[in-house]
């Protein structure tokens, strides 16, 4: 179970592949003001577990809504609640860390002790591999350009596969399995390692990296990529306590004054400090000091924990994949 | 380079579209400047706020905001540094008049903050359209005209209906909507009076409107610190519409959008610090546009701040100082830093409070011009939970939005062209049975609003009529969650609102107390800043005081009730803690100090009722209520709290109602042998006829609980007595309405004094510049008094003693007499905190707040200073907002109708009151005056002075009656004729071409008041922002003082000099 403390974006966040295997729970009390229109999706349907709101809006208004999020969500087959003191819980979870949950629909009073009994049962989703259950089963291809991008997709967002096209640059999706040659069989300019669900040391896209890296391609993480860049490199990383899951995280780049607000989604981290050496800190948390991304001093790798790509949040690091692009096209050197 | 000595300018008195959001900024400014070791120099008349606290800044000023005195303060203090943007308008424009004459470079003082070019760019229309279409930004298509018949060819262009506004404006004056050729002229017209640019723009009607707060850094750093979104869609001015944070019908698309085109263009315009950005965006499409950028802290910074728990102003200060956000720590957690967005876990809704009814011939439709003098911001976790709570904040007599019992003549045009009451008439439509779609053509209103609207009038429905035995706790629940009161469940279940209350927490339906944290619960916040709401199942804080009291604040300002409340409740808080008490605020007007989180140790930001009070108190169970500082609204609740069993601090309740009924009030003063102007209470209309015949008309007639004289009158016959019983039924039922003999020609007379049981140990007498008939919210006080014998002091101060130890006062207090030949007469006693303490706290220097609080929690105080030891005089103004309201006639009366006040110190009573007249917006008039004097008394009255003014070279012109007066009496003057006359030499023509700098206009009270021609003289004067007096004793000091004193004579002084 983990909170979100965006006030916009539930249905980004709902398909949202990185929420895989979880039950979300809105700080914002009032959800579905707008009902959902499709061309909002992070992915083709809702990713979540189960949906925890205070007040669910059942009239919706906006010209782009095609139906309710109640509607949704039911024909999705995902279970939902609202009537839910979400800051309560989120207090909870805060203080004790995210914690395995249970959501009972049902006609019927709900058995409290029956219900707690099951949850102790509940096997924690972290224990899997959680990317191979989001990411694509084939190769897929997006955008025309000169320029090819690899994507390992370890449970992609769109969004981050539009960010790249939208600079003329095509993008070849790979299955978060592939071997680093066969993706190299396709000759691309550089490397994007995505977002996905789970602890990064169960993923076994890290191999697949590590080649990356001995080979010298340009790489950029984001978000679970960010775990996956660090582990290749040899650093490691640990579970947070409650992660960050919100669009108001500010981030500073190192070696300057800026401080950006990014959009976050993540449970683990890269510990810094077991960064070998050649690395450094790219971007560091504002708020709790850890680790929002890393890159190679000399060689075009870097990745950040944050979403450049956003949906939700602002905008404000959309310019990185520019500058990856721009990276790849001076050859890696920059 | 950090500077050593910063200038901040104020904003003045409180008028509309510029009020106590003001004395926030500026207050967290110097608290900003003052953590530096910055020395800190403050330009404000304002005396009410706490800004001008002694414990503020280093030197405060209480002189005019214009040219000539802050110029004369740089070179007397020679400051390295200025603030322009956390005085309001006010202090921009002088700010940039300043820069543009040299002044700042030549005394070396920098701004501080946004440049003064980055300013010129949002203000100037031309530029600030230039600018935007730079980086592509899209605003209203727009021309910017310097005639009526450009203004005309443009609306062609663009098409109609456009809308007319104009630069370098407040509140939006002088902008409108016209829908025709007709129409535009008459805008036009007016508005060119005020400006030499007016701008006709293409008209966006139903579009919503978003605003967002967005602050930059040196270093380029930006955030958007909240963003609202208007219940009321583009055409009703942001300060006159309901307003929700966040937004709530935009998507993550149209939310981020608009959060990067502000931060673009909060760049482009090179801002540093903060500034307000107002969108509008087509509810069908994504498209959008800008409507204007306000490159300082605004009204709307302020609510973004009491919204978010970010202070935006202390912020603004820093960056201003150099500062980059990430340096800078977050305040509420105190654990993250500044440089974040905040994330809302509630909803917030702020209403506007108006008192249209205050005034004559006023418009109550509400549009593109602001008239409201208040508001009000509620939190709850569902917006039907916020509105109904901020509907009763208002405190206008409504329970929420469900059982409002207003009826409405002609519904869908309410709806369609609002009034001040338009949110009711939606809930009477939604209550008839209108979909929200029908009300949403209507009103363009987006239909989520109505909705949630809805789900209010359907909880309505199913509770009216339910048996209080049978109410399950599962509806009760849900009544709660959308925001009913006590008192609205009682009346729709027919019990009364104890039995509700009573029946609510046998059902255990309990608030919970929530923590606003800014970060949503993601990090722990060390800040007690708290609401109330039924949407939770546990409190965020634990209740561990022992040692707490609670101080009740002044809710939404309102005509008679404003910052001077504030200042009360601030000093309370602040005396509290200097004893070592721990202090709990309750207050839910957002333009206040006192809802500064770090004022006290727990902030409610909630409602003032009985019931929630009685709700803070039972979780908090503290030492006591102080109810005396927040002015008549928490007064009123003082009993009720007390016989509930809560402890209230000061002067018992049943004392304060002794004071507060007229009946007993009177009652007690005739066996004290204390003389008052005769009364009766009044039954009947054939009673009040024998009463009135007995002592002779004029009387005034009044119930009892007064505030601001709200419908209180005087009338001079039988047929005036008759219209007034009719309205008074409809005012009051609960209070008996009294009738008193009416004393003409009389002097008017206060004391503002705190005992200790019974005993005063704190006293200041100040008089009315005015006679008797004038509220005393209106009226100019001097102090100490200049005109009233040394004898008749004695005697004031001698029966305020005796009252006080009938009352037994313990704490403040203020009664108001009427001083004739020899006689006082007490007209008025309030057990509490009266307009004028601050006024009397900072010309006596010392504070009688601090005294009233100490003696009310048992300690030993006493005043250390005498009135009769001054050697400086102090003089208090009225604001009055008249050129706001459009159509209003601007006179004085029984009524009040001031916005705010000022008040200027001086080494004689000249030079004080010039100051503060010229505080208000009047200047010296130089060439010509108008004269038009109802009455022959009045004109006898001022005869001296205007053959002063004739003999100092100025042209006199006058109206008939006057005109032959005075030239039979030897003053040679111009005759003019009558507006409706229209013939030449027309009045009309003289005002609109501006031909006098100063007119007086002295309406006969006995006569009916609104006739037309002395109307249109006082109006247009108003209009053509002459100066303008209606009251022949103000005349009189004024045109001395003028003879007296020249700007030069006017001294620069320090309120530490005196």
């Amino acid at each position: 179970m983990v909170f979100n403390t965006g006030m916009v974006g539930y249905p980004e966040s709902i398909t949202d592949p990185s929420y895989w295997g979880q039950i979300l729970v809105q700080t914002y009390p009032l959800i579905g003001n707008y009902g959902v229109c499709h061309r909002d999706f992070e992915s083709p349907g809702p990713k979540i577990t189960g949906y925890a709101v205070s007040q669910l809006c059942s009239e919706p208004s906006h010209h782009s809504s095609e139906k309710t999020l109640d509607a949704w969500l039911r024909e999705s087959g995902v279970p939902g609640i609202q009537g839910v003191d979400t800051r309560a819980l989120t207090k909870r979870l805060r203080e004790r860390g995210t914690m395995l949950g249970i959501l009972e629909v049902s006609e019927n009073k709900p058995d409290i002790g029956a219900l707690r009994r099951e949850a102790r049962r509940v096997p924690d989703p972290n224990d899997r591999d959680l990317t191979m259950e989001v990411t694509c089963k084939s190769v897929g291809t997006f955008g025309k350009g000169k320029l090819k991008v690899a994507l390992l997709d370890c449970g992609t967002k769109k969004s981050i596969i539009s960010s790249m096209t939208a600079l003329g640059v095509q993008v070849l999706a790979f299955p978060v399995d592939t071997p680093f040659d066969r993706i190299m069989e396709h000759g691309p300019d550089g490397l994007i390692i995505s977002n996905g669900p789970g602890d990064p040391k169960k993923c076994r896209a890290v191999d697949a990296v590590r080649a990356a890296l001995e080979h010298g391609l340009p790489t950029f993480g984001v978000c679970m990529g960010n775990q996956l860049l660090g582990l290749a490199a040899g650093a490691d990383t640990y579970k947070l306590g409650f992660g960050h899951r919100s669009q108001n995280q500010p981030c500073m780049e190192a070696g300057t004054k800026r401080c950006y607000i990014t959009s976050q989604n993540h449970g683990y981290a890269i510990d810094a400090k077991t960064l070998p050496e050649g690395w450094g800190e790219w971007f560091v948390n504002v708020n709790d000091g850890s680790n929002e991304g890393i890159r190679h001093e000399r060689k075009p790798f870097m990745s950040v924990q944050f979403h450049p790509e956003v949906s939700p949040g602002p905008d404000d690091t959309r310019f990185l994949f520019e500058r990856f692009v721009s990276l790849i096209r001076k050859g890696g050197k920059g | 380079m950090k500077p050593k000595k910063v200038l901040v300018l104020g904003s003045g008195a409180l008028k509309i579209g510029q009020a106590g959001e003001f004395d926030y900024s500026g207050s967290q400014a110097i608290k900003a400047l003052k953590e530096e070791g910055i020395e800190v120099v403050l330009i404000n008349p304002n005396i009410a706020t706490i800004q001008t606290s002694d414990y503020m800044a280093n030197q405060v000023y209480f002189l005019p905001i214009d040219m000539h005195f802050v110029k004369g303060v740089i070179e007397k203090e020679r400051p390295d540094g200025i603030l322009l943007s956390f005085g309001g308008q006010t202090a921009l424009n002088v700010g940039v008049e300043l820069s543009d004459s040299g002044v700042l470079e030549r005394n070396g003082v920098r701004v501080l903050g946004t440049p003064v070019e980055a300013i010129k760019n949002t203000e100037d229309r031309e530029l600030f359209v230039k600018k935007l279409g730079e980086i592509g930004l899209k605003v209203p298509r727009s021309f910017a005209v310097k005639s009526v018949s450009d203004a005309l060819k443009a609306a062609e262009r663009i098409g109609y209906p456009v809308m007319a506004r104009v630069a370098y404006a407040l509140g939006g004056r002088g902008s409108g909507i016209s829908r025709n050729g007709r129409e535009l002229k008459e805008n036009v017209g007016k508005a060119l009076t005020h400006t030499s640019q007016v701008l006709i723009e293409e008209y966006l009607e139903g579009w919503k409107e978003i605003e967002y707060e967005v602050v930059r850094d040196r270093e380029d750093n930006c955030i958007t610190v909240c963003n609202m979104e208007n219940f009321d869609p583009m055409g009703i001015h942001t300060g006159e519409s309901i307003v929700v944070a966040p937004s709530q019908t935009l998507t993550n698309h149209e939310y981020h959008r608009l959060r990067e085109i502000s931060i673009r263009l909060i760049r482009h315009i090179g801002i540093v610090g903060e500034c307000n950005i107002q969108f509008a965006l087509d509810p069908e499409s994504d498209d959008y546009r800008i409507i204007e950028v306000n490159a300082r802290l605004s009204r709307s910074s302020a609510l973004a701040s009491k919204a978010t728990g970010y202070p935006l102003a202390f912020i603004a200060t820093k960056l201003a100082l150099g500062y980059s956000l990430p340096e800078l720590e977050n305040s509420i957690t105190r654990k993250t830093m500044a440089c974040f967005e905040p994330a809302l876990d509630y909803i917030v809704v702020k209403v506007p409070r108006w008192d249209l009814q205050k005034f004559r011939m006023v418009s109550k439709r509400i549009g593109s011009e602001m008239k409201s003098v208040g508001e009000v911001m509620s939190i709850g976790r569902s917006f039907e939970e916020a509105l109904q709570k901020a509907i009763r904040m208002l405190d206008i007599g409504m329970d929420g939005v469900a059982c409002s019992g207003l009826s409405f003549r002609n519904l869908d045009d309410e709806i369609r062209s609002p009034t001040d009451k338009r949110v009711f008439a939606i809930a009477e439509a939604l209550r008839r049975g209108y979909s929200p779609d029908r009300i949403h053509r209507l009103s363009r209103i987006d239909r989520w609003f109505i909705h949630k609207m809805r789900n209010i009038l359907d909880i309505e429905s199913r509770l009216r009529g339910v048996k209080p035995r049978e109410l399950s706790r599962e509806v009760l629940l849900e009544a709660k969650q959308a925001g009913f009161s006590d008192r609205q469940v009682a009346g729709l279940l027919g019990i009364d609102e104890l039995a509700a209350r009573k029946l609510r927490q046998d059902l255990r339906v309990l608030p919970s107390v929530k923590q606003i944290d800014t970060l949503a619960a993601e990090y722990p916040a060390a800040t007690n800043y708290l609401y109330l709401t039924y949407h939770g199942t546990e409190h965020d804080t634990a209740f561990r005081g022992r040692n707490h009291v609670i101080v009740l604040g002044s809710g939404a300002y309102r005509i008679g009730s404003s910052v001077e409340f504030d200042w009360c409740g601030v000093n309370a808080v602040t005396a509290l803690r200097k004893m070592g008490y721990g202090t709990i605020m309750v207050n839910n007007n957002p333009e206040t100090v006192s809802t500064d989180y770090d004022i006290c140790d727990r902030l409610y930001f909630d409602e003032l009722s009985f019931e929630t009070v009685m709700d803070i108190y039972e979780n908090e169970n503290p030492l006591g209520i102080i109810v005396s500082m927040g002015g008549q609204a928490p007064n009123n609740i003082a009993l009720r709290c007390h016989k509930y069993g809560a402890r209230i601090l000061g002067t018992s309740p049943g004392n304060i109602d002794r004071a507060e009924d007229r009946h007993k009030f009177s009652s007690l003063l005739d066996g004290l042998g204390i003389d008052q102007p005769e009364w009766e209470e009044l039954t009947s209309l054939e009673d009040a006829g024998r009463f009135a015949g007995k002592v002779g008309y004029p009387v005034l007639v009044r119930p009892s609980y007064v505030l601001s004289g709200s419908a209180m009158t005087v009338v001079f016959d039988e047929a005036g007595l008759e219209r007034y019983l009719k309205k008074a039924s409809e005012v009051s039922r609960e209070h008996p309405v009294v009738i008193s003999k009416y004393i003409q020609n009389a002097r008017e007379v206060e004391i503002d004094a705190v005992a200790d049981r019974g005993e005063v140990v704190a006293w200041a007498v100040s008089e009315h510049v005015e006679n008797a008939g004038v509220h005393s919210g209106d009226a100019t006080m001097v102090l100490p008094p200049q005109k009233t014998y040394v004898e008749t002091i004695k005697r004031i101060k001698e029966i305020a003693g005796k009252i006080s130890r009938a009352l037994e006062i313990t704490g403040p207090f203020n009664i108001q007499f009427i001083a004739k030949d020899n006689r006082v007469m007490v007209i008025e006693c309030n057990l509490r905190a009266s307009r004028s303490f601050p006024f009397v706290s900072k010309v006596l220097k010392s504070n009688f707040i601090e005294i009233a609080t100490k003696v009310m929690m048992g300690r030993k105080a006493r005043s250390e200073r005498s009135m009769w030891d001054l050697k400086h005089i102090g003089v208090k103004a009225p604001q009055f907002s008249f050129s706001r309201l459009r159509g209003a006639d601007p006179t004085l009366s029984v009524e009040m109708s001031s916005t705010g006040e000022v008040a200027c110190m001086g080494d004689d009573l000249e030079e004080a009151f010039l100051k503060s007249m010229l505080s208000t917006g009047y200047r010296v008039p130089k060439k010509s005056v108008l004269v038009s004097i109802g009455g022959a008394e009045n004109k006898l009255k001022l005869l001296d002075s205007i053959r002063d003014l004739s003999s100092r070279g100025f042209d006199i012109y006058a109206t008939d009656n006057t005109s032959r007066f005075l030239r039979e009496s030897g003053i040679a003057n111009t005759m003019l004729h009558k507006v409706h006359e229209r013939r030449k030499p027309n009045i009309s023509d003289y005002l609109s071409g501006r031909k006098f700098d100063f007119v007086i206009n002295i309406p006969d009270e006995s006569k009916d008041i609104a006739m037309d021609d002395e109307y249109q003289i006082r109006r247009r004067a108003v209009d053509f922002s002459i100066s303008l007096i209606t009251n022949p004793q103000l005349a009189r000091l004024f045109i001395k003082s003028i003879s007296a004193k020249g700007l030069e004579d006017l001294k620069i002084k320090a309120w530490s000099e005196y």
